[in-house]
């Protein structure tokens, strides 16, 4: 463990609604949180980046489609080939995968229905910046919320994900169960998040900001922002 | 310069289920149409260019389609009219 707080990035797009409980989430784990603003022309120093939840542009055209292309996230990519830590969450996976730095693409719920609730997700690598921590089969419980969190990816793509490995999450039981009963919202083959092949950049659609204080919900986004943050130093470090 | 109107028509890729199509279409009935099926929303976008000609509107708009309008994961694109404003 490293007595220096990493800098953690978090990107404010308009209509950015997690942002604040994003900062607050790090400086809970140890991190020294970074607000930046999407017309920034570079990261402030950031050692890791968070794209968060919401609805940034009123997801105009397509959730995430306008953010993808935001003055911030030529930044974005470039500290991600760099091999910086990039996590996006919710709105902030949809931006990723606009952006072509993940796999696939989000669209509506399989329900029709705005989906709020605890789920349990199986980790399915420890090949992540945000699951280093975490040992593959075991299961976090966090919330989601969202609308269009339906995974889907062309026949070529899940090859790739799937043979490569770059399942980061797949929607379970508590006990790590993978199957349609546990899957909220259609998701091909239950993911809910996925990483790019370094492992550096991954998103899903769950909160893990909304879960690190025991004294409103499950914390099991706690060992997601740790990982993190040790991603952050050891980026800096090499 | 001449100004080119494009009406450009997004969809979601035959096969992706479609929630608002399934939606309408189950709402459809209500009204007493129940021979409808297949029912796919998309989007329309309506743009002009500014170009030398068509050809090299048409190729921008192509690119534009590809790489902002539509999202090739998951959506088809088709360009519907062109016409000189």
């Amino acid at each position: 463990m490293s007595d220096r707080a990493p800098r953690i990035g978090v990107v404010t797009f308009p209509g950015s609604l997690d942002d604040r409980d994003a900062r607050r989430a790090a400086a809970t784990m140890g991190g020294d949180p970074i607000a930046l603003w999407h017309a920034d022309p570079d990261l402030r120093g950031a050692e890791a980046v968070i794209l968060p939840g919401g609805f940034s542009y009123g997801d105009y055209l397509r959730a995430g489609a306008i953010a993808a292309r935001a003055p911030i996230m030529a930044e974005v990519v470039a500290f991600a080939e760099r091999g910086g830590p990039v996590l996006g969450i919710c709105n902030g996976f949809q931006i990723l995968c606009e952006a072509g730095l993940l796999p696939g693409a989000l669209i509506r719920n399989r329900s029709l229905r705005f989906i709020c609730r605890e789920v349990s997700l199986r980790v399915e690598t420890a090949q992540t910046a945000v699951t280093a921590g975490l040992t593959p089969g075991e299961t976090v419980r966090i919330p989601m919320k969202h609308g269009e969190g339906q995974w889907v990816a062309t026949a070529d793509q899940l090859a790739r994900v799937e043979g490569e490995g770059l399942v980061a999450f797949r929607y379970s039981s508590p006990d790590g169960i993978v199957d349609e009963a546990h899957n909220p919202n259609g998701a091909t083959n239950n993911i809910a998040g996925v990483r790019n092949a370094a492992g550096n950049v991954v998103g899903l659609m769950p909160h893990p900001e909304h879960a690190v204080d025991p004294d409103v919900g499950p914390t099991g986004g706690q060992a997601l922002f740790a990982s993190l943050l040790q991603a952050a130093l050891a980026g800096a470090a090499a | 310069m001449t100004t080119f109107r494009f009406e450009v028509l997004v969809s979601l890729k035959p096969g992706l289920s479609d929630p608002a199509g399934k939606a309408v279409e189950a709402s459809l009935p209500a009204l007493g149409w129940s021979n409808v099926a297949n029912v796919r929303v998309g989007k329309h976008v309506a743009l002009d260019v500014d170009a030398p000609d068509e050809a090299a509107a048409r190729a921008q708009v192509d690119e534009m389609a590809a790489r902002l309008l539509s999202n090739p994961v998951i959506e088809d694109v088709r360009i519907l009219e062109v016409a000189e404003r």
